[in-house]
């Protein structure tokens, strides 16, 4: 069930909590050490969400619990602030490399019938305001 | 000094009719056999997915008492796909250090107990859970997005990265042990289904069922001539996700590792004779002979594509048929790796064999956050 662990994660995850060392570097997942200079003076702050594609790779065959949901995208995006994030991608069945993104909040998996639903992060082409 | 003395595989396959125990007993039982040795003062076991597949743990008490050796000191060591090279590790400093005299590693797994949804579960339990297994990143999707890079910054082709599954193919077709003894070309490669686009399912090493066995002594309990010697040794660890890497198409770990080994074994790349890479993604072999001196940035699949790789090429690599076509059972694949590159110092390598007196072996745990690395020279 993991409940508390997906708990644990949720500002993570719903808002992509990240941290930001005083020698610059940024971390997400938030970190209390920095793995750049050594040392522990965090910031924490919300990542704009918004990045672009450096590559992805199309999910065909399932781990656990992902059988409902192939096929599906992955991919490894820069985000505005520089810092790299692994995540699925949503509403986007040709992505490309470059391509602008931004993030939702989707269903990453059901656990059963009697068992939790957990949302996250995904990413998907950015919305042109009009 | 610490020397190997014996080695042993069983068949790499789908073994449906052999448990976990009875795969590590087959190699050990070999390789104390081909030692000479009745039995070992120390059992390390390499391991990485017993406690998901088999619902086991506690391996080096149970592969013991099934061998008959219980009584003696044993246990597992876990760094996921390096699990094996980790094992070899721990044994070889044990007997430097000079409290254990005879040991013997053994690398095992039992993958197909389970359903494929499963194995895939399983055997992306190396990298970042909260990060990446939860959200349904499998290893062989990180590897797929490290390859799309790669291709589009360096110019690889398919083709070209295809040319190091043909070489695995090519060597295996004589070792009575691996799994695939047949020659692919790259029409093969070309239109085989993709396991995750840009990787096919030629381009990634099969899963499968296998055990080997190393047997380790100290100068003061060797009294043969066969043996080789272990010159160089070094575990180096990386950030567990390729996001969080300053390059992620730079394998810092294998670097480190293997900078380490050839400091203590005082080589360089140019004296290594041959390396047994871990190709479980034919991109992670291009990566590898970078990280490692052999190519520069970039450049690791102009090797295949050139030709270099084969038993009489510049760098012949997976000798005996590397994790491609020879097998990867996770976490006895450090172990067969070493145990190649004995078997090649010792002339024993057959029609596969390599004129050198200086081997490498490296092997990956994850998206490279584990490199191990080894080198081994004749006596």
């Amino acid at each position: 069930m993991e409940i508390s662990r997906n708990w644990r994660l949720r500002h993570q995850r719903y808002r992509l909590l990240a941290s930001k060392c005083a020698c610059g570097t940024i971390h997400f997942p938030p970190r209390t050490i920095c793995h750049a200079c050594g040392k522990k003076s965090m910031k924490q702050f919300n990542l704009s969400g918004i990045g672009k594609i450096l590559s992805f790779a199309p999910v065909t065959s399932a781990p656990l619990g992902f059988e409902d949901y192939i096929p599906y995208f992955v991919a490894l995006i820069r985000l505005d602030e520089g810092v790299l994030i692994e995540a699925q991608l949503a509403d986007c069945d040709n992505p490309e490399t470059g391509m602008r993104v931004e993030m939702v909040t989707r269903k990453w998996r059901e656990q059963g019938e009697r068992g939790m639903i957990v949302y996250g992060y995904k990413f998907r082409p950015l919305l042109v305001k009009s | 000094m610490v020397a190997v003395i014996g080695y042993g595989f069983t068949r790499i396959s789908e073994h449906w009719d052999k448990s976990l125990r009875e795969l590590a007993c087959e190699s050990i039982q070999a390789a104390l056999m081909n030692a000479n040795m009745e039995k070992p003062e120390a059992l390390f076991v390499g391991n990485m997915s017993g406690a998901t597949v088999s619902g086991q743990q506690h391996l080096g008490a149970l592969i013991a008492d099934w061998c008959g050796f219980s009584g003696i000191e044993a246990y597992a060591i876990e760094a996921a796909d390096a699990s094996g090279a980790a094992a070899f590790r721990s044994a070889f400093l044990a007997v430097a250090s000079g409290f254990i005299d005879t040991a013997i590693v053994c690398g095992v797994e039992q993958m197909t107990d389970v359903l494929p949804d499963y194995m895939t579960f399983a055997t992306s339990l190396g990298s970042d859970y909260d990060y990446e297994v939860s959200c349904g990143i499998t290893q062989t999707s990180l590897f797929a997005l490290i390859a799309r890079m790669y291709m589009q910054e360096f110019g690889a082709m398919r083709e070209d990265l295809g040319m190091f599954a043909i070489n695995s193919h090519r060597n295996a077709v004589a070792n009575p042990f691996a799994i695939y003894r047949k020659e692919i070309n790259i029409d093969t490669l070309l239109k085989s289904p993709m396991a995750c686009d840009p990787l096919s399912v030629f381009d990634c090493s099969p899963v499968c069922d296998g055990s080997a066995s190393v047997v380790l002594c100290s100068e003061k309990a060797l009294n043969t001539q066969r043996a080789v010697r272990v010159i160089g040794s070094s575990v180096a660890t990386d950030t567990m996700m390729i996001a969080t890497r300053k390059d992620p198409l730079h394998l810092q770990s294998a670097n480190d590792s293997a900078k380490r080994a050839y400091a203590m074994a005082k080589k360089k790349p140019e004296d290594i004779g041959l390396f047994e890479l871990f190709d479980a993604y034919t991109i992670l072999a291009a990566m590898q002979l970078e990280a490692c001196g052999f190519a520069n940035r970039g450049e690791g699949y102009l090797l295949a594509r050139n030709n270099e790789i084969g038993i009489r090429g510049k760098i012949p690599i997976c000798t005996m048929g590397g994790l491609k076509a020879r097998g990867n059972p996770i976490g006895a694949t450090g172990v067969y790796q070493i145990a190649e590159v004995a078997q090649q110092l010792l002339g024993e390598a057959g029609k596969n064999q390599v004129t050198c007196t200086t081997g490498m072996a490296q092997s990956i745990g994850g998206p490279g956050s584990t490199a191990v690395t080894h080198i081994l020279e004749a006596v």
